[in-house]
């Protein structure tokens, strides 16, 4: 795996089997870590929003109602790591579908083994979480926690949720512009911001692909979610992933999460959820794959994520080598001024 | 599915906004209509004024050691001046968008071939040293063999003074940036040419700027026709060059350079002709770089500009599977 023979364009775009290794962590750095989102059983709770903001004392902003839906946080940022999407949807009514009852996937619950690897726990532990009333306000008739829409005529209102969060990108655009060191891979494969390094000159924030990572405009550093970095070291799990009742975020190591994400697709797909996918899992994608990947129920760019994201360094060497032509056309232009004529 | 609902709106709403838009919005999904990237943080005026002064500077410099080489003197005192304080300005103008302008100097302890930034600082920081060291001893007339050789070094690095920042805007997520890797670093090199001579035809008699006249012809054209590439080649984001405010200012842009481009080879026969055009290719060279800067601000705003292209890849790469 990690024989460090890779060639330009897979360090800076193709698949990569070890980020942390190619970052240069020995061969005794532990696995790469992640999240899978499966946002088919986020109920919209925002309780990972929360707890991201109480462990990592992240500001809080002043309430803002954006009058669009029950989000009004909007949309990832620096003093926002999580981020619940809701999105509201009119569809042609389909039978209901128990999502958490057809949940396969396992609690990862790691606290206190000690290990950065936690272990797994049986899917009866998470049946425990059926039916939770969490006291979200209903729109129109009652809502069957399953299916999460409410019935109108022959269409029904089916609500999307989500919780997005910094991709960890295999290859990571923001920490390959940063120009100071400050954001820089960690021994887990994540991607994190040291924040006494970072001057605050912005590049990583337009360079993300997925506008992730943002300044904070009276601090002038930029922030965004460290996959409690500090927690993975002392073996425990992210605040988001401990703190989502519903199991939608499950952390863990990334391979493991993979095969698990794949399994759940096929499951749903076999309870007639044909619009389940999955959505940066894929390490042959434009950045690598992403550390923190997902199951959505409809096209990314609904859930505000791009199609197909790439690192925008994969073409550097293409740019680099326009630059140079240009810089050869300017010297050339000059001399060709000052010998092209008498005067 | 979700069209009824979220990419409706999203499109009313882009709609209202596009009345004037030469080409109809594409038809695409997005979260609200909200941005998928972080439009960037960078300052304005600083950081087009950055990329101005750097290039103006760059070119400065070179004319400065050509005009050394060719026996013209007043062309070379201002083209090493230029170049000095255009340098100079730019550091300052970068130091003064950085949001924490004191730890400037945490870029200078790394060098990371990755980062543009990184490569640029590595680039603007000897450049704007031997710029300033040989204007020092232009203005004193000290040490004048070491001036020589440091007018050679900045002459050397003008050339990537010029290109470098293209590399430093393409290389984001930007859509009207990125797309346009291939061509920006033409479009800067054509403006800094016009630019750079432009100064030399406004501060150096007739008599000596013959080559500036030449060169600012040549660079005008080089510019207008990477803008046009730009525009047209490089397919949705392009049009967020036309649109809007980065549209007008490209319009002024294109004006300002065509303007004083076609006038520059008949400026030796009056300073004045040769003063009005060097001011009218600097306002072309200017509002040049608002403009890119503008559009790629827009094109990160709006989901379109990310959406629309990153589909229309997704449904040509599954064409070529299914032909495959
Ligand atoms: S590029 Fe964006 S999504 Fe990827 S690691 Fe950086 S901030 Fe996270
Ligand atoms: S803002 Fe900070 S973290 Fe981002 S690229 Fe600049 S120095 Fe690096």
């Amino acid at each position: 795996m990690t024989d460090g023979t890779y060639t330009t364009y897979e360090r800076l775009a193709g698949p990569l089997d070890d980020p942390a290794g190619e970052a240069g962590y020995d061969g005794q750095h532990p696995p790469r870590m992640g999240f899978f989102t499966d946002t088919s059983v986020c109920i919209g709770c925002k309780a990972c929003e929360v707890a991201c903001k109480e462990w990592n004392l992240v500001p809080g902003d002043v309430l803002d109602m954006t009058g669009m839906s029950y989000d009004n946080t909007t949309e990832l940022g620096a003093n926002s790591w999580r981020h619940v999407a809701f999105i509201e949807q009119s569809v042609p009514v389909h039978e209901d579908v128990d999502l958490l009852g057809s949940l396969s996937a396992a609690r990862s619950d790691g606290e206190g083994a000690g290990s950065p690897t936690p272990a797994s726990t049986t899917p009866e532990e998470v049946a425990g979480t059926r039916g939770a009333d969490l006291g979200m306000p209903g729109v129109g008739p009652p809502v069957t926690p399953g299916a999460q829409g409410a019935l109108q005529g022959d269409r029904e209102v089916r609500w999307l949720m989500s919780s997005d969060v910094c991709k960890h990108c295999t290859h990571a655009a923001c920490l390959d512009v940063c120009p100071t060191g400050s954001l820089f891979r960690t021994e887990y494969g994540t991607v994190v911001v040291q924040e006494d390094i970072c001057n605050g000159c912005g590049y990583c924030v337009p360079a993300c692909p997925y506008g992730v990572i943002d300044q904070r405009p009276d601090d002038g550093r930029v922030f965004k979610c460290t996959l409690c970095y500090d927690r993975l070291g002392d073996g425990l799990e992210p605040a988001c992933a401990k703190a989502c009742p519903t199991n939608s975020i499950q952390y863990g190591q990334l391979d493991e999460l993979r095969e698990r994400a794949a399994e759940r697709v096929e499951k749903l797909h076999e309870r007639g959820i044909t619009e389940a996918r999955l959505y940066g899992h894929e390490p042959t994608d434009g950045v690598g794959g992403d550390g923190a990947f997902f199951l959505l129920l409809d096209e990314p760019e609904v859930y505000g994520l791009p199609p197909d994201p790439v690192v925008t360094t994969r073409d550097l060497p293409s740019m680099w080598r326009s630059a140079g032509a240009a810089a050869v056309v300017t010297a050339a232009a000059v001399a060709m001024a000052f010998v092209g004529g008498r005067r | 599915m979700s069209e009824q609902h979220v990419g409706g709106e999203a499109r009313r709403n882009l709609r209202r906004r596009g009345e004037q838009a030469m080409v109809p919005d594409a038809e695409f999904e997005s979260y609200y209509g909200r941005p998928v990237i972080k439009p960037p943080v960078w300052k304005v005026p600083d950081v087009p004024a950055y990329l101005y002064l750097g290039g103006t500077a760059g070119v400065s410099s070179l004319v400065g050691e050509f005009a050394a080489w060719t026996g013209r003197p007043r062309l070379r005192r201002v083209g090493r001046l230029a170049g000095s304080v255009g340098s100079l300005a730019s550091v300052g103008a970068l130091i003064h968008d950085l949001g924490r302008p004191e730890r400037f100097l945490n870029m200078l302890r790394v060098f990371k071939p990755t980062s543009p930034l990184s490569v640029g600082t590595w680039i603007l920081s000897p450049f704007s040293a031997m710029a300033s060291a040989t204007a020092v001893s232009e203005v004193t007339g000290l040490l004048p063999v070491a001036a020589r050789i440091s007018g050679a070094a900045s002459g050397v690095l003008g050339p990537a003074m010029v290109t470098y920042t293209a590399v430093l805007l393409a290389d984001t997520a930007v859509p009207a940036w990125h797309e346009g890797h291939r061509k920006l670093p033409f479009v800067f090199a054509g403006s800094a040419l016009s630019s750079g001579a432009a100064v030399a035809m406004v501060a150096v008699p007739v008599g000596e700027a013959g080559p500036a006249r030449r060169l600012a012809a040549g660079g005008a054209a080089l510019e207008i026709a990477a803008v046009t590439m730009l525009e047209k080649r490089i397919g949705l984001p392009g049009q967020a060059y036309k649109r809007d405010r980065a549209g007008k200012l490209m319009r002024l842009a294109r004006a300002c350079t065509v303007a004083g481009g076609l006038a520059a080879p008949f400026a030796g026969r009056s300073r004045v002709l040769s003063v009005l055009a060097g001011l009218s290719l600097t306002a072309g060279a200017v509002a040049t770089r608002f403009g890119v800067f503008e559009a790629g601000m827009a094109s990160a705003r709006d989901p379109q500009y990310t959406v629309v292209p990153q589909r229309e890849r997704l449904a040509e790469r599954a064409a070529g599977e299914d032909a495959g």
